[in-house]
């Protein structure tokens, strides 16, 4: 009686806590098909302000501007993030180790403001000493965005090495294989989904950012983000939920892809369990 | 290390071979360093460097120029050196009540929204570590997909929600709950919302991971024993969810404390919060050097609690 009372509740919050996360989202979508300017008084179906919102140069701008930065951040993360999770899951003691792994983890809590601040301040004092960067914009933004993005990926990286087996590596070992050449050949294509996941991270992380870019950014250089909240301080604004919901369909494509993928991995990979123990 | 075979081969092939071969070498003997330094590099000058460009700033004294702010060391006509260092924005921090306040508002939001985070989070996790292998994945997804859609937008969705115009207000009047809209936007209530709304997968996340590796065999071994639910969540349950719980938290409170865009879009000017505060003394006021102050006393004020995740990650991957 009192397990079944216990998942009454547990179903319970479960379900509440869903709609809590979902019905905002949901709400932004449906408005967005509102005709009425006023966003939340309903005024008929229209599509409209997607119109309104391919229109706009600025937009699209932005978005490449976003996409840009997002993809040069993901690649250059994903590589530094990776040789930071082997150092730190594969080296054991090293000088400097525990000032590496402090600079590891504190950018996944440090808070934007601080991060956005210090790193123009250390853009200013450059252009001072040395002249660069002359001006503020894609690259700075994108330094930014590698420095914390790479950390993330790190973390991915050493979980993954961490609950990997080292009994390939060993075996390549045993049979002569150089620690480079294990690295290159089986440590690497092992952690190569470990690295994929550290990329489309690394690339959301840095499409979702708005306060350090909008401290790194220099005239002109607007991304979405940016362009997002400059609108969106005034008040509600239609097409602003019609940039949402394309948005949330993107995102909900992309995990639901992400998520057939990993499941039919997984599938092959029992299949090919089940073969090996009946041969 | 070559082997004799392998030399007499390179200075077969000329310089320049030789040259690349060596290149080769170094990169194979000495690749763990340069695995090691690349980061590392990348690192300091991007990470830690720039926070003592902020201390020294904070040091310095708000000047109209370009930039805003006086130089710490400067050469005098002969040589001489002198070395300018000024507390006083530190002590105008400590001076000026607004800021006190604003910092112990910040903590009070950021705690209170960790326990309410702490209450809808910890039941969600449990609920999804007991599911079954299908549902599992499914709640799972459900709680990582809202992450990877835009941050900001999630906050906008609730400005439509809560605004006396908004849906809220809408359906209650419509229901006849209450007759003229109450005020939600612009107060604290919306800053709680916004950032319980936005922060609760980083505490379920972290619970879950915790949940997942524990012995529930425990739990049945209790009530076997005869402890009472209540007593076995207390005496069992609780203390081995507590490194989830503690992980979870400081994901939540540490950048909670900072948070700017919440405060400033769901609390309009009504509530106080110190990230707020640091970006308008630099970009409205262009206080370089309070804005700095402030940043280095909210890193002071946060520096206990992220030593502590740190700790706790450290941990975690050496367990693993």
């Amino acid at each position: 009686m009192n397990n079944a009372r216990r998942s009454y509740f547990l179903i319970t919050t479960t379900c509440f806590g869903i709609a809590f996360l979902y019905v905002p989202m949901i709400l932004l979508v449906l408005y967005s098909f509102n005709k009425s300017r006023i966003v939340p008084v309903w005024g008929g179906f229209s599509t409209k302000w997607y119109g309104v919102l391919f229109e706009s140069e600025e937009v699209w701008e932005a978005v490449g501007l976003s996409l840009k930065v997002a993809t040069v951040n993901a690649t250059f993360a994903m590589l530094l993030g990776t040789l930071a999770g082997l150092a730190l899951v594969r080296f054991g003691r090293f000088r400097g180790r525990t000032l590496f792994t402090g600079m590891i983890t504190a950018p996944l809590v440090m808070p934007e403001v601080i991060t956005g601040l210090s790193l123009l301040l250390l853009f200013i004092t450059l252009k001072e000493f040395i002249g660069w960067p002359d001006q503020r914009g894609f690259t700075t933004i994108t330094i930014a965005h590698i420095t914390f993005s790479m950390a993330y990926v790190a973390v991915i990286i050493q979980s993954r090495l961490a609950g990997m087996a080292q009994d390939l590596e060993e075996a390549a070992q045993d049979l002569g294989a150089k620690p480079f050449r294990v690295l290159t050949d089986i440590t690497l294509p092992l952690l190569a989904p470990g690295m994929l996941a550290g990329w489309l991270l690394a690339f959301t992380l840095s499409l979702d950012d708005l306060i350090i870019a909008s401290f790194v950014t220099g005239p002109g250089a607007v991304t979405l983000p940016i362009l997002i909240y400059s609108r969106i301080r005034l008040g509600l604004r239609p097409d602003i939920n019609a940039l949402a919901t394309i948005i949330i369909l993107v995102v909900a494509i992309g995990v639901l892809v992400a998520a057939w993928i990993m499941f039919r991995q997984q599938k092959q990979r029992e299949l090919e369990l089940k073969m090996s123990e009946e041969a | 290390m070559s082997t004799p075979a392998e030399a007499v081969t390179t200075t077969e092939a000329g310089p320049k071979a030789r040259i690349l071969h060596r290149l080769m070498r170094l990169a194979q003997d000495r690749w763990r360093t340069l695995v090691l330094l690349v980061p590392f590099a990348w690192l300091l000058l991007f990470f830690l460097a720039p926070f003592f460009i902020v201390l020294k700033i904070s040091l310095a004294e708000t000047v109209i120029a370009s930039p805003p702010f006086t130089p710490m060391i400067e050469w005098i006509d002969d040589g001489i050196m002198h070395i300018r260092v000024v507390i006083d924005n530190f002590a105008y921090l400590w001076e000026d009540d607004l800021y006190a306040k604003t910092y112990l508002n910040s903590l009070k939001i950021s705690s209170i929204s960790t326990i309410l985070c702490l209450l809808v989070g910890y039941p969600m996790a449990y609920a999804i570590v007991r599911a079954n292998h299908t549902t599992k994945h499914v709640l799972l997804m459900l709680v990582i997909l809202p992450f990877w859609t835009s941050f900001l937008l999630r906050v906008y969705a609730w400005m439509g929600l809560l605004a006396d115009q908004g849906t809220i207000n809408n359906l209650l009047i419509a229901i006849g709950i209450i007759d003229e809209p109450m005020r939600m936007l612009y107060t604290p209530f919306a800053v709680y919302v916004g950032i319980v709304y936005t922060y609760v997968p980083f505490m379920i996340l972290p619970l879950y991971a915790n949940m997942e590796k524990l012995d529930w065999t425990l739990l049945e071994a209790a009530a076997d024993l005869g402890a009472r639910p209540i007593t076995t969540f207390f005496t069992v349950t609780l203390p081995m969810t507590m490194p989830g719980i503690i992980a979870g938290s400081l994901l939540v409170f540490i950048p909670a404390t900072g948070e700017y865009v919440i405060p400033d879009l769901l609390g309009g000017g009504n509530v106080l919060m110190i990230g707020r505060v640091l970006y308008n003394e630099f970009n409205a006021n262009i206080d370089w050097p309070v804005a700095s102050a402030v940043a280095i006393a909210l890193l002071l004020v946060l520096v206990l609690p992220m030593m502590l995740y740190q700790h706790i990650q450290a941990k975690e991957t050496e367990a693993e």
